[in-house]
């Protein structure tokens, strides 16, 4: 119980934001037309990548010969970004559709 | 320096989220995130940290490594597999998160008094979600891209099956984290990667969109629980961000079908009685090459109906040649998209826009059934339970209630098919037998070239 407590208090501020985003998250697309819903799956997957910064962040702070930590989290970054890199390509094909579109 | 450029990438962020939910600005949008993140992924590089050592090309190798090899994924992949990729894309997320976790884990074990038990907690949560997301994704994948086994599987006692699974999981991870022998950490990963293929198994592949979007949306919270454990506001936000999205997404996608959340996971396409299948089906009436390209020509108005079947066959660009050829004789063409037509929402959207078709030319569920009463012929290319009538008249159809788009109201309908096998719900389609419908067998492609080369003959 005190660790939980004391976990809530160390990071306060982190929890405050996570419930605000929550609500941020559901009031930003509560009004998708369904034309957008399979780019948007794919922007949104995109930014779930951001996964990617925590392997930044471990590989900087590991040692440099303790290559199991290393690889794991080279590993990590890899298919993390790709699906960061592809996931923007992608979104960003699929809507350049759409303006072509709207130019012509 | 750091602290602002975070501060500036996450505002990019949830903007560029923002702009992506109008379609006027969702390339905008895309393009804003992506700086954001490009800046966010800058900033973890500078940021300074205690203990830090220079692994920089740990850091640089995988990143381009990964960046040119995403590029030339997207560059290349065919627009009907989009649904696939954005599966795959999100399994990857997915094990990038797993991997992390288990790192941190392993340094846990290492130096069991630099970290708090409730942190271990949350690292063994984002590790299980992770990888439900991982493995759940990857059999997404496959069902969407048709391998053999992509049919429904439901274990006996499926629900038993998955309290179980849980239970063990948990029990594990108490176990792990009062005596951190890691051997307890690799039964909890393998436990949750069989759970997550659990969760997947019995969701019949027409709701693979909805269960990739929740998926989505678990990547999305096991970032946001890895933000935590890293202290780094802009993860924690991006995932938070990307969990409640992808939550409201697979709802609202729910209620295209109109279905419940709960009754896609628990598998609501379960109950298509064999009573169904041994009713009295009638007569199916074939049209000939001539009969239809005569039939649309002399038409005043004709609808579209495009389905899974016209992404497959990769037909788009032929459809739209169809419909020039009817245009030039004064022949009014439309297109009806019913939102779960294809694999994805928007799926046909994207693909007809890539045939440059005109966006008026395309319209929604209610607009189009209000028109069908005036349309001469409506022309279902691939498409089957989106227009099949038990969704209205038989409440024994597991597509009951779906709201469908009603085209036997128009004079006569063609249906191009190629069979009479069931569409992805698994049902009959009573539309096959009605008086007003022909049938014109063939694959979607073959068969808008035999009838776009008898409109030129005309």
């Amino acid at each position: 119980m005190n660790e939980t407590l004391n976990f809530l208090i160390e990071y306060e501020i982190l929890i405050y934001l996570l419930l605000f985003t929550i609500l941020l998250g559901f009031e930003v697309i509560s009004k998708v037309p369904s034309v957008l819903h399979t780019p948007l799956m794919s922007g949104a997957n995109a930014i779930s990548g951001i996964v990617i910064l925590g392997a930044i962040i471990l590989i900087r702070t590991t040692e440099s010969d303790n290559y199991l930590t290393l690889i794991i989290a080279g590993i990590a970054l890899f298919v993390g970004s790709i699906n960061v890199f592809g996931g923007f390509f992608v979104t960003n094909r699929m809507l350049e559709m759409f303006n072509k579109k709207k130019k012509s | 320096m750091d602290k602002i450029l975070f501060l500036i990438s996450a505002f990019l962020l949830v903007w560029g989220l923002r702009l992506q939910s109008d379609p006027a600005s969702a390339s905008k949008g895309n393009k804003l995130a992506a700086v954001g993140m490009l800046i966010a992924i800058f900033s973890a590089v500078i940021m300074p940290l205690e203990n830090s050592f220079s692994n920089l090309m740990w850091i640089v190798g995988p990143l381009s490594l990964s960046a040119l090899l995403g590029y030339l994924i997207a560059k290349n992949i065919k627009m009907t597999s989009m649904p696939q990729m954005v599966s795959i894309f999100n399994g990857l997320g997915g094990l990038s998160a797993v991997l992390l976790s288990f790192a941190e884990v392993n340094k846990w074990i290492s130096f069991p008094d630099s970290y708090q038990i409730i942190v271990v907690i949350v690292l063994i949560l984002s590790l299980f979600i992770g990888s439900v997301a991982f493995t759940g994704s990857l059999l997404a994948f496959a069902k969407l891209d048709g391998y053999r086994w992509s049919e429904k599987l439901t274990l006996p006692f499926q629900h038993v099956v998955n309290i179980v699974f849980l239970s063990l999981i948990i029990g594990f991870s108490y176990y792990f984290i009062t005596t951190p022998v890691i051997s307890f950490l690799y039964i909890i990963i393998i436990l949750s990667f069989l759970y997550g293929i659990f969760f997947v198994a019995p969701i019949g592949g027409a709701d693979m969109p909805v269960v990739i979007s929740l998926l989505n949306s678990f990547t999305g919270i096991t970032a946001a629980l890895t933000g935590i454990i890293f202290g780094n506001i802009v993860m924690l936000l991006g995932g938070i961000l990307v969990g409640a999205a992808g939550t409201i997404l697979t709802v609202l996608m729910c209620n295209a079908m109109n279905r419940s959340l709960l009754n896609v996971i628990i598998g609501g396409f379960s109950s298509s009685g064999s009573s169904k299948e041994n009713k009295e089906q009638g007569q199916v009436n074939e049209i000939s090459d001539s009969d239809f390209a005569v039939q649309l020509f002399y038409s005043n108005k004709v609808i579209i109906i495009p389905g899974y079947g016209l992404a497959v066959a990769q037909a788009q660009k032929l459809c739209k040649e169809i419909q020039e050829a009817l245009e030039a004789n004064d022949v009014e063409v439309k297109y009806a998209i019913h939102p779960v037509a294809g694999r994805m929402p928007g799926h046909m959207n994207v693909l007809l826009a890539e045939a440059d078709v005109d966006y008026s030319k395309l319209i929604e569920l209610d607009q189009a059934n209000g028109e069908f009463k005036t349309t001469d012929v409506a022309v279902i290319i691939g498409a089957n339970d989106v227009v099949n009538p038990d969704a209205i008249d038989d409440s024994s159809s597991p597509l009951y209630g779906m709201p469908i788009l009603k085209v036997w109201e128009s004079t006569a309908t063609v249906v191009l098919k190629r069979s009479m096998s069931a569409g992805y719900a698994g049902v009959q389609n009573p539309l096959f037998f009605k008086k007003n419908n022909k049938m014109y067998f063939g694959d979607a492609k073959e068969s808008l070239q035999r009838l776009s080369s008898e409109l030129k003959n005309l």
